[in-house]
Parts: structure tokens; C-alpha cells; sequence
């Protein structure tokens, strides 16, 4: 287990470096000047060169790159930001932890939704019930969240006023944009935990946990659901990462202070940097979550648990 | 030279009865049919906006600001006194464009690199994964905002941004059909008779992922529609007085309290495609290939 653990950290730095180059070279190659931009309109050459010098842009495409890495892995270090001349790492610090806990909740609330339509999707395959969380999970996973976050405002902050529109005063503040963030997702794992388990619910074990009595409940929870589950771990992952990233409209909706407005004044006010560092951040989180994830999956799935530990543990899962 | 006709019209015969089968299939499949609607229904329109509204997408009408749905504008008037029936229809105009070109783009990159990792395996292979893996790695939508934001907004550098983060998927699907096309008879048989590696991909395997990528084309244009209107609702992508879904939702918003029209009409004219096309391609890949169904 360990070094199945150990082999997946390790590939998350290879990763980590292919992103921040790929954003790096994203933003460095693109067709605007940032040196002309910060110096507006008026100035001379020598203006010019000072500023790219004191920039770092005057150096080459590798060299620039070899100094931003260096600042980020030896002092976390992302660049400044050019609107608020503030360090881009202290504007993201301020803002993540509302950001991830929107993203956790909708999670949450993609896991509570999700899963038990799935599963009252597939134990009543072809009722009426299957019917209705069918045609509302395809309705959900074609509706944008952020058109939903609008909708829910119209709804339930103007005309019923049970929900504030926007900030963050109380815990009824982070309804409406959770559901907007995990919209989709309660779509993708409903969906996927009816076929998983409209796969597994006909293999002979379950027959045979019938045969030999066991209650209804405990066939489902116990039985079908655990070895369900394992695909809708790795989706979930996968959708927290969708979360985040989706975060960053429905955010400028609510104007909830989280990177996702930081994203949309950084792309008004062309704070290239400030992008850059957002978006790094927010690539690394969702890694680091997926690793997390693969983990995880390591212990749910005893397959894996097997391939990568030795014969002694071997032995013992299948006495388990 | 009869024989060889012969053959051909037997050749052809097969040919259309393929797809005629998949055809039928399609037909007995009802949500696919209801999909089937909604994607022309949004195609058609957006095709022929011009002859279905009278009036023009930005011509303004200062006396005639925030009018409600009535007989004469069917979705109102928007904050410019335009009509906003006409906007969400070439709006549809828009989003197609964008998303089209987006996943043609991400086709013919994602095929060839799908193609040349599948075929020749080994180092080739591996790197080019590799690399794939790590752009995966970023979420499709982050790299659109950050492409957007370096590229500018406009329909060309849209559709760049958005197909960038399709082409590790698009690549990772052909990979895998090309593993599981290339060891087959048909293949060593053209590498007998001489045929060069270019050849053998082109005519002998692609053609053989078609049906997949058809599948997964449809399939996508929803997402692409769902990121392209994102991005111009936060202020990227296409921008006003261009009409984009986004962009009219993004404008809408500031009259959300006094004028619900602005802020709703686009936003299911974006729901009602991506329903369309998802419906669409979930009942086209049961028709392709039954054995995937559920």
C-alpha cells in the first residue's frame, strides 16, 4: 500500500511542473505587452527597457521560466499582482479557504443527492421514481450552474426573500451557491450510480445474499453498493475539480469573496499575473485532491490494495 | 470491369445498410428522437435567423426599453430596447461557431496525436501521453480562462481556448481505439501489400474510429456550449455587442431585480441545446454500438 501511495505522490511532481509550464508559456507567448501596459501610454525607450529589465522579461523564454518556478518552489512565490501591487500568493491565501469550502459543501451535497437517487434509480429500475430522477438528472446535467445560481436569486432571494442574494452573513448564505456549484455534478453521479449499480445488482453474489435471507436494506447498502461505489469515488473526485472550476462564475454571482471573483477582476482589470497564480493554484488543489482520491481508492478497492503489497497482506485480504 | 462493378455496388450496398441499421435504431430510441428535435430546432434556427426574426440583433430602440414578453417581441426588449428573441437566436449562431470549430480543431490535433501514440507505441507513445496527462490535469475550464485571457476574446481565440483543453481526451479516446484496431487482420494485410504508415492510418484506421469520435463530437458540443458561455458571462470569450448567451445573461444580470426576461431567455436557450445535443449523442451511441447500452 505504501508504495502504491509513494508511486502516486511522486508523478504529482512531474505534473505539478507540466502545468506551471504550460500556464507560464500560455501567458508569456501570448500577443499583448505587459511592459507597455504598466507603462500607459506615454514613455521612452529607456523607460521601457528599465521596466522590462526590472520585469525579468528582458531574459530569455527558459531563463524567465527557470525564475518563476525558482520563486515558486523555494518561497511560494507567484509574481505581483499589477493592479493591487500586492504578492498574487497573499491574494490567494486570503480568498481559497471560502473558495474549497464551497467546493466541499457542494460536494456534499452532490453526495447526499447523488448517490441515494442512484440507488433508488437502480433498486426500482423502470418505476416511476427511476423516471423522474432520470429525466431530472439529464435536465440537470444540460443546465449551467451559473444560469441556476440566477434563477434560484429571482426565486428565493427576491420574490420569496427566504435566501440573502449574496455574501456571506449566515450558513443560509452558502445554500443557493452550493447547489449551483454541484449542479451538475448530482447529475454525473446519479447517472453513474444507477449504471454501476444496475451492473452489480445483477451479479450472483446478490442473488445469493437473497437466497440466504439477508434483508433488503442491508443487501443494497452492504452488497451492491460497496463494490458500486469504487467508479463513483474517482467521478466524485474528478467533479470537485469540475467544482472548483466552476466556482469561479457562480462566485462573481453571489459576490462571494473567494478566488473565483479574485479570477473575474484579475481577467477585467488584464492582471495577467493574478490569473496565472489563480489558476495555477486551483490546477495544484485539484492534483492534490485526486491523489487523494486515488488513495482513497486504494483502500476501497482490495485489487489495488493486493498489486502493491506483498504476500503477507496478500493472504490476509482474502481471509478478510 | 462487370465483376468490379459488381463488387463495388455489393461494397456500397453493405455500406448504406450499416447505416441505415444505426438509422433505425436512432428511430426507436424516443428521448434520442426528442433530442433529435431539439438539435434541429436550435440548428434551424440559428441557421435562419435572419428570415425568422424581422428585426436586427443590434439595432437599438431607445423608446422601447424593458418590454416584457408580448405578441410583437416574444422574449421582450433587453436594456438597449433590442429584441430579444432575435439575440438568443443568432446567439445560437454563435455558440455553434464556436464550439464547431473548437472540437474540429481538438479532432484533427487530439486524432493525430491519439493516432501516432496508439500506432507506434513505445517511447513516442509514452511522451505523448505523458504530456497529455498533465494538460488533463488542469480542469478544461481554468485552461479556457487562462488561454482566453493571454489570447484575447473574439470567436477564433474562443474556439482555440476551449478545443486545447478538449485535445487530451480526444487523443486518449483515438489511442485507445487504434490498441485495440491495429493488431487486427485487415491492418498486417495493407502492411503486406505495402502500404506506407501514413496510409495505413489514414485509410485503415481512422476510418474504423468514426463511429466513437461521431459519438463523442456530439456529446461534447454541450460541454463546449456550457465553458463557452461561461467564459463570456465572466467577461472573456465573445463579447457584446456580438450576441452570446453568456455575455447576454452576464448583461442581464445588473437588471435582475426589475426585469427578469434579460436574465432568463438566454439561459434556456443554453439548456435546452445542451439537453438536445446530450440526448442526442447518448441515443446515437446506443445506436452505434448496442452493446454499450444500459
Amino acid at each position: 500500500m505504501f508504495k502504491y501511495v509513494l508511486k502516486r505522490i511522486l508523478w504529482m511532481i512531474p505534473v505539478l511542473f507540466g502545468a506551471v509550464f504550460i500556464v507560464f508559456s500560455i501567458n508569456r507567448l501570448s500577443p499583448g505587452d505587459p511592459v507597455a501596459a504598466s507603462l500607459g501610454a506615454n514613455y521612452t525607450q529607456e523607460q521601457y527597457d528599465r521596466v522590462e529589465a526590472e520585469m525579468g522579461l528582458d531574459k530569455p523564454f527558459f531563463a524567465q521560466f527557470y525564475e518563476y518556478l525558482k520563486g515558486i518552489v523555494t518561497e511560494f512565490d507567484l509574481g505581483t499582482s499589477y493592479k493591487t501591487k500586492r504578492p498574487v500568493a497573499e491574494e490567494i491565501k486570503d480568498r481559497f479557504p471560502v473558495t474549497l469550502k464551497l467546493a466541499l459543501i457542494g460536494c456534499a451535497i452532490t453526495i447526499c443527492i447523488g448517490i441515494p437517487c442512484g440507488v433508488i434509480s437502480a433498486t426500482k429500475q423502470y418505476s416511476i421514481a427511476d423516471y423522474i430522477v432520470t429525466i431530472f438528472s439529464l435536465i440537470f446535467a444540460s443546465m449551467p450552474g451559473f444560469w441556476l445560481g440566477l434563477m434560484m436569486i429571482l426565486l428565493f432571494a427576491l420574490n420569496l426573500r427566504w435566501l440573502p442574494a449574496s455574501g456571506l452573513q449566515s450558513w443560509k448564505s452558502w445554500i443557493m451557491p452550493a447547489i449551483a456549484v454541484g449542479i451538475s455534478s448530482i447529475a454525473t453521479i446519479t447517472r453513474l450510480t444507477r449504471s454501476s449499480m444496475l451492473d452489480v445488482i445483477r451479479q450472483d453474489y446478490i442473488r445469493t445474499a437473497r437466497a440466504k435471507g439477508q434483508s433488503e436494506p442491508k443487501i443494497v447498502v452492504k452488497h451492491a453498493l460497496r463494490n458500486g461505489i469504487i467508479p463513483i469515488v474517482t467521478t466524485i473526485g474528478f467533479q470537485l475539480g469540475t467544482m472548483i472550476a466552476g466556482s469561479v462564475v457562480v462566485e462573481s454571482i453571489f459576490s462571494i469573496p473567494g478566488l473565483g471573483t479574485l479570477i473575474t477582476t484579475a481577467v477585467s482589470n488584464q492582471d495577467y499575473d493574478l490569473i496565472q497564480g489563480c489558476v495555477l493554484v486551483l490546477a495544484a488543489v485539484v492534483c492534490v485532491l485526486n491523489l487523494i482520491i486515488d488513495i482513497l481508492y486504494g483502500f476501497i478497492d482490495p485489487r489495488i490494495q493486493a498489486e502493491f503489497s506483498g504476500g503477507k497482506r496478500k493472504r490476509k485480504n482474502k481471509v478478510n | 470491369m462487370k465483376r468490379k462493378s459488381d463488387l463495388n455496388s455489393i461494397h456500397e450496398k453493405k455500406h448504406t445498410s450499416k447505416w441505415t441499421l444505426v438509422w433505425k435504431r436512432l428511430l426507436r430510441n424516443k428521448l434520442a428522437i426528442v433530442g433529435m428535435i431539439f438539435v434541429f430546432v436550435v440548428v434551424f434556427s440559428s441557421l435562419f435567423a435572419n428570415v425568422i426574426s424581422p428585426y436586427d440583433y443590434a439595432q437599438q430602440d431607445l423608446s422601447n426599453t424593458f418590454q416584457y414578453p408580448s405578441t410583437e417581441h416574444l422574449f421582450g426588449t433587453d436594456n438597449y430596447g433590442r429584441d430579444i428573441f432575435t439575440r438568443v437566436l443568432y446567439g445560437g449562431r454563435i455558440s455553434l461557431l464556436v464550439s464547431v470549430t473548437a472540437i474540429i480543431i481538438a479532432l484533427i490535433c487530439g486524432c493525430f496525436i491519439g493516432v501516432c501514440s496508439g500506432y507506434f507505441g513505445g517511447k513516442i507513445d509514452g511522451l505523448l501521453m505523458r504530456i497529455m496527462d498533465v494538460i488533463m490535469a488542469i480542469p478544461s475550464f481554468l485552461l479556457a480562462i487562462c488561454i482566453s485571457a493571454a489570447l484575447g476574446s473574439g470567436v477564433r481565440n474562443t474556439a482555440i481556448a476551449i478545443a486545447v483543453g478538449c485535445i487530451p481526451s480526444y487523443a486518449r479516446l483515438m489511442r485507445a481505439q487504434v490498441l485495440g484496431i491495429k493488431n487486427q487482420e485487415f491492418v498486417e494485410a495493407a502492411y503486406m501489400n505495402g502500404a506506407s504508415h501514413l496510409r495505413i492510418m489514414i485509410r485503415h484506421i481512422v476510418p474504423n474510429t468514426l463511429s466513437t469520435i461521431i459519438v463523442d463530437s456530439t456529446l461534447r458540443i454541450g460541454a463546449c456550449i456550457m465553458i463557452i458561455s461561461s467564459l463570456s458571462f465572466i467577461g472573456l470569450g465573445v463579447q457584446p455587442p456580438t450576441p452570446e448567451w453568456g455575455s447576454m445573461l452576464s448583461a442581464g444580470r445588473v437588471y435582475i431585480r426589475d426585469f427578469w426576461p434579460m436574465v432568463t431567455f438566454p439561459g434556456i436557450a443554453i439548456m435546452v441545446t445542451i439537453f438536445g445535443f446530450n440526448l442526442f449523442g447518448d441515443g446515437l451511441r446506443d445506436a452505434l454500438d448496442p452493446r454499450l447500452k444500459r
